[in-house]
C-alpha cells in the first residue's frame, strides 16, 4: 500500500508533455511497501517521520517583495498568497518547510538558464521560503508572475503559476507543484497542468480570497495543500480503520 | 476560517493529495542556490554533518537517450552512523542538483549512515525529481563494500536480481570515501524505482 495516491497525481510519462518523452521511468515501479511484508525490518526511512520543525525561515524570507531588493521595489501586482498545509486525512502539518520559486512580473525567471527575451527585475529574485505554523498555516508576499512562451508545441506559452516545494513529515510526504491563478485561458492548452487526473486539477488552482487580500495594498490567492500520508505507525495505519 | 479540525476515529482521505507538478528547469533560484542572477540562500545544503566515516557521493542522472540531464535535483535522506534518525542534532536531509558542475555531476558531502538494525544492510533514500518528470520518483543507494550485508538485507535481497546493481554505490579505488552513484531513467540500464 502506497502512501502517494497515484490516482491524484500525472503519470510519468504524458506524450503532450515532450520532455517526459524521455525522461519518465518506463520499467514498473516495486512496491516498497511489499518488500516490508512479514519482515522485522526497521521501518523504511521513506516513512519515517523526522523532517519537520528542523528548518527555519525569517519574516523576511516570506516576503518575495522584499527579500532581494537592491534600492527599489520589485514591479507587477503584489499579491498575498497563502493557505494551509495538511495531511490526506485533513491534519494540519505543523512545522513544514515550503520554498517557493517563480518568474517576475514580465514572466523571466532571474535564473542564468533562462533566455527569454524579457527584462530581469533588479529588485526581484522570486524565491522564498517559509515554515508552517501551528494550524498548518503559511502566507507569503510576492509578485504575480508573467506568463512565458517556452518550446515544447507552437506557441506554447506556460499560463501564470508559482512553483511550490514543500518538506513534511516525512520522504514520502514530499511534494513539488505549481499553483496556478483562476480563470487563466492558458491552462487549456498547457500540457503540464493537462497531465493531473480531471478531478483532481483543479486543486492546483488557487482562488481570489478577499478574507486574506490586504485592503489597498495587495490582493489575496488561497491555495490549500494536502500532502501524502503521515508516519504510519501501527497505532495511527489508516488501514486498520477500514 | 475555521480553525478546527475533526479528527475522526476511522479517517478517510477527506483532503485528496495535491497533485504533483514537474520541478521545471529552474528550480536553482529557490531550491539550491546556484545558477541565480540574486545570491539566495537555499534552505537546504548539499552537505550531511555528523559522526562517522565522511564520505561523498557523486554521479549523473542519464535519459532514455544517455545523454546527462543538466536539470535533475536529487534529494537524499539517511540515518547517523548509528542508525538513527531522531538525533536532535542530527538531519539527515541533502540535496543538490546537476546544473552546476561541467559535466552535470551531482555532489554530497556526507558520512556514512549505520545500518537501522543488526539485519538490515546501511542505505540511503533518494528521490530524483527533473525537468520533464511530473512526480517525484525513490529509488535508494547501497554500497558497493556491504555486498555482504546488502546480500542478507530483508528488502534488498528480495529485488529483482538483473536488477540490483542499480542501487549500488561504487566505492572509488583509490580516492578515500569517495562512491559513485548513477542514475538512469530509462533504457537497458534504468534504475530501479520504488513506489512510496
Amino acid at each position: 500500500m502506497s502512501i502517494i495516491d497515484r490516482s491524484q497525481h500525472p503519470p510519468a510519462i504524458y506524450p503532450d508533455y515532450k520532455s517526459s518523452l524521455l525522461r519518465g521511468p518506463k520499467q514498473s515501479e516495486i512496491e516498497l511497501s511489499d518488500l516490508y511484508k512479514g519482515s522485522n525490518n526497521s521501518p523504511a526511512l521513506e516513512t519515517t517521520g523526522a523532517l519537520l520543525n528542523k528548518f527555519s525561515a525569517s519574516e523576511l524570507d516570506r516576503d518575495l517583495t522584499r527579500n532581494a531588493t537592491r534600492g527599489g521595489m520589485p514591479l507587477g501586482e503584489r499579491i498575498v498568497v497563502s493557505g494551509k498545509v495538511t495531511d490526506q486525512w485533513g491534519k494540519p502539518v505543523r512545522g513544514a518547510l515550503i520554498e517557493i520559486w517563480q518568474a517576475n512580473a514580465s514572466g523571466r525567471y532571474a535564473h542564468k538558464v533562462d533566455n527569454h527575451d524579457a527584462p530581469l527585475d533588479p529588485n526581484f529574485q522570486g524565491a522564498g521560503h517559509c515554515i508552517t505554523d501551528n494550524d498548518g498555516a503559511y502566507r507569503f508576499y510576492t509578485i504575480k508572475p508573467g506568463a512565458y512562451p517556452w518550446q515544447n508545441h507552437p506557441n506554447a506559452w506556460r499560463p501564470q503559476h508559482i512553483h511550490f516545494s514543500v518538506i513534511g513529515n516525512c520522504l514520502g510526504s514530499r511534494l513539488v507543484t505549481q499553483m496556478y491563478f483562476p480563470g487563466d485561458p492558458l491552462l487549456d492548452w498547457d500540457p503540464i497542468f493537462q497531465s493531473v487526473p480531471k478531478p483532481a486539477a483543479p486543486r492546483l488552482i488557487s482562488h481570489l480570497d478577499l478574507g486574506i487580500t490586504e485592503p489597498d495594498f495587495a490582493l489575496g490567492y488561497h491555495f490549500d495543500i494536502a500532502l501524502a500520508g503521515s508516519l504510519v505507525t501501527p497505532a495511527d495505519d489508516p488501514e486498520q480503520h477500514r | 476560517m475555521s480553525d478546527s479540525v475533526s479528527h475522526p476515529q476511522t479517517p478517510s482521505q477527506t483532503t485528496p493529495q495535491t497533485p504533483s507538478q514537474t520541478i521545471g528547469p529552474y528550480y536553482a533560484i529557490g531550491l539550491t542556490n546556484s545558477n541565480a542572477h540574486i545570491e539566495h540562500q537555499g534552505a537546504v545544503s548539499n552537505k550531511i554533518a555528523g559522526d562517522g566515516e565522511s564520505i561523498e557521493i557523486t554521479g549523473k542522472v542519464f535519459d532514455g537517450n544517455g545523454d546527462a540531464v543538466s536539470d535533475a535535483m536529487i534529494e537524499i535522506f539517511q540515518a547517523d552512523c548509528n542508525g538513527r534518525t531522531d538525533a536532535t542534532d542530527f538531519l539527515g536531509l541533502a540535496r543538490s542538483e546537476t546544473g552546476e558542475s561541467e559535466d552535470h555531476s551531482f555532489h554530497f558531502e556526507t558520512i556514512k549512515p549505520g545500518a537501522l538494525s543488526a539485519d538490515e544492510a546501511p542505505y540511503i533514500s533518494v528521490i530524483v525529481y527533473l525537468r520533464g518528470l511530473l512526480l517525484q520518483t525513490y529509488t535508494r543507494i547501497y554500497f558497493s563494500d556491504e555486498m555482504t550485508a546488502n546480500d542478507k538485507d530483508p528488502v534488498f535481497s528480495q529485488l529483482p536480481a538483473s536488477r540490483r546493481d542499480t542501487l549500488i554505490a561504487t566505492r572509488h579505488s583509490t580516492e578515500q570515501g569517495l562512491y559513485q552513484f548513477d542514475i538512469h531513467m530509462q533504457g537497458e540500464r534504468e534504475t530501479l524505482f520504488f513506489k512510496v
